[in-house]
């Protein structure tokens, strides 16, 4: 996605001062963060009990959504960018409707049919014992549920755009399709599928609605970053901005550690 | 290109104009119909809109209280908004235009008037912590000695707000060592863990759990009376409009204000 540069690109004043409206809008709010971050307290407040646990929580569940998210998202991308399947639109809309849906309503409906009265869940409880809120899993399904359509729209996006005659040569070679596309198709679209994945953690790094709501709040087991970010608020905003910079600071430390061995850089 | 300026603007316009009508909503429910009693209203001719911030805990009998003050002072009109009592009180240490705050706890009044955005402030209502149960009681839930079974699913609020706070000190009047499964970052998030079944026991406020009606069962436990929490009221400093403010308060202090409470399940001194 590297483009060379034929002609100058001299920003024309009707695009560069709405652009630099953009850059104060999104940057000030992160600058005031800084600002009015207790930098005195700050060891103190890192040292608080359940920060770490918080955060490695955090991590760990985001990663792991991350991963759920691939394991089921690259195949669907592929049924919606490739295949026959009839009524491929509407169901390209129905996946993607987490995208709009506010988290909170995602979270109550994922309580609806996964919750120990769900319509899934009361089945779970009953044969297996199994029970899903409030725990770890919990989190991981909530946050996926949010994360997983950023992964498909992306990768459908590059699968789209990827040529198809590299498809139609292997198999003419005699690939089976699914040699096809674990040999030709997936290593064309990796930028795509690394891309949504990065995209997918980082949207499952901050999420907070549907967690609260379907996998509850509790230190250690299902209280992630932005849930003790919001606790924090109650009592001490000082303690809250110090977890906001802490999550802010390793999440960009990690984008920015992936973006040369993942995403090319434009 | 004008043309196609102009339609995100008037969409911009009508969204601005969406998110201040927001503000207003919410005051007032079809509550009580009973007429409100004259006694309360003060001499001077009071009118325009009051301001009530108050916790959430309060929704049920304040929007009650607000249509029998408007409607016993025509000309009035009261705008509430419910929250949690600590955000609210970061919304008026912050500048919030308000003319009148209810807290659920004297701290987050404290926090108020000690940035002089109140003078002073009196108690008004008290609440106790009850055992909601959903329907049916799944979990055999008879007493607080229940929240210490691990095999039960068990909703307290945060130890950060004040329903928490009282949780903490029930447990500690009985010796208990509580055992949740999730802390609900305000009372209303724990009486909806109830409400849906997903645990078969929360602690919440008396009034949550009238205002729940038949979806939830209440307990009472005797620890409950280490643990009752004050709320406290306050016309604030930079009230706009000060003279109905004070009617207001002095309203929900009468014996119409009283009744409202008390049948919302809080106990009036």
């Amino acid at each position: 996605m590297t483009r060379s540069r034929p002609f100058s690109t001299r920003i024309p004043v009707v695009l560069g001062i709405p652009a630099l409206f953009g850059i104060a809008f999104l940057v000030i709010p992160l600058l005031g963060l800084l600002v009015r971050a207790p930098w005195g307290s700050l060891i103190t407040h890192l040292h608080e009990p359940g920060v770490w646990e918080a955060l490695r929580l955090s991590l760990l569940c985001a990663t792991l959504a991350t991963l759920v998210s691939v394991a089921f998202g690259v195949p669907l991308a592929w049924a919606l960018a490739r295949s026959e399947i009839p009524g491929r639109a509407l169901i390209r809309a129905l996946v993607t409707v987490p995208l709009v849906l506010p988290p909170v309503v995602g979270g109550v409906a994922l309580l609806l049919v996964l919750g120990r009265r769900g319509l899934v869940g009361q089945w779970l409880d009953q044969w297996f014992g199994i029970s899903l809120p409030f725990s770890t899993t919990a989190v991981v399904l909530a946050e996926s549920f949010v994360a997983m359509p950023f992964l498909v729209l992306s990768v459908e996006g590059a699968l789209r755009g990827a040529d198809r005659r590299y498809d139609e040569a292997a198999a003419t070679l005699g690939a089976s399709s699914w040699l096809t596309f674990r040999r030709v198709t997936l290593p064309l679209v990796a930028p795509g599928v690394a891309a949504g994945a990065v995209l997918a953690w980082a949207r499952a790094l901050g999420e907070f609605g549907a967690t609260i709501t379907f996998a509850g709040n509790f230190p250690g087991t299902t209280q992630t970053m932005p849930l003790a970010v919001y606790v924090a608020l109650e009592t001490s905003p000082d303690a809250a901005i110090v977890l906001s910079l802490l999550l802010l600071a390793v999440s960009v430390g990690v984008l920015v550690a992936l973006r040369h061995r993942w995403v090319p850089t434009a | 290109m004008r043309r196609r300026l102009v339609r995100p603007l008037i969409f911009l316009g009508m969204l601005a104009l969406a998110l201040t009508g927001c503000g207003s909503a919410g005051s007032g429910s079809p509550g009580s119909t009973e007429p409100a009693s004259r006694a309360a209203s003060p001499s001077p001719r009071i009118s325009g809109t009051v301001t009530v911030l108050a916790a959430a805990s309060l929704t049920e009998s304040f929007g009650v209280l607000a249509d029998e003050f408007e409607r016993a002072h025509p000309g009035t009109t009261v705008r509430t908004s419910f929250g949690a009592s600590s955000a609210l009180a970061s919304q008026i240490t912050n500048g919030a235009p308000a003319d009148i705050f209810a807290a659920a706890s004297p701290e987050t009044m404290r926090q108020v008037v000690d940035a002089r955005a109140a003078r002073s402030s009196s108690v008004f209502a008290r609440n106790h912590l009850q055992i909601a149960v959903p329907r049916g009681n799944p979990g055999k839930v008879t007493g607080l000695a229940d929240f210490g079974r691990t095999e039960l699913r068990i909703a307290v609020c945060a130890p950060q707000v004040p329903c928490g706070a009282a949780a903490t000190k029930a447990f500690s009047a009985a010796d208990i060592s509580a055992k949740p499964d999730t802390y609900g970052n305000d009372v209303k998030a724990v009486l909806t863990a109830v409400r849906t079944g997903e645990v078969d026991a929360g602690l919440v406020y008396r009034t949550d759990v009238r205002a729940a009606g038949n979806a939830v069962t209440g307990i009472s436990f005797p620890e409950s009376a280490q643990a009752i929490n004050d709320y406290p009221i306050a016309v604030l400093a930079n009230a706009p409009n000060p003279s109905a403010a004070k009617a207001f308060v002095a309203y929900v202090r009468s014996e119409a204000g009283r009744r409202a409470l008390s049948a919302a399940g809080f106990d009036v001194p």
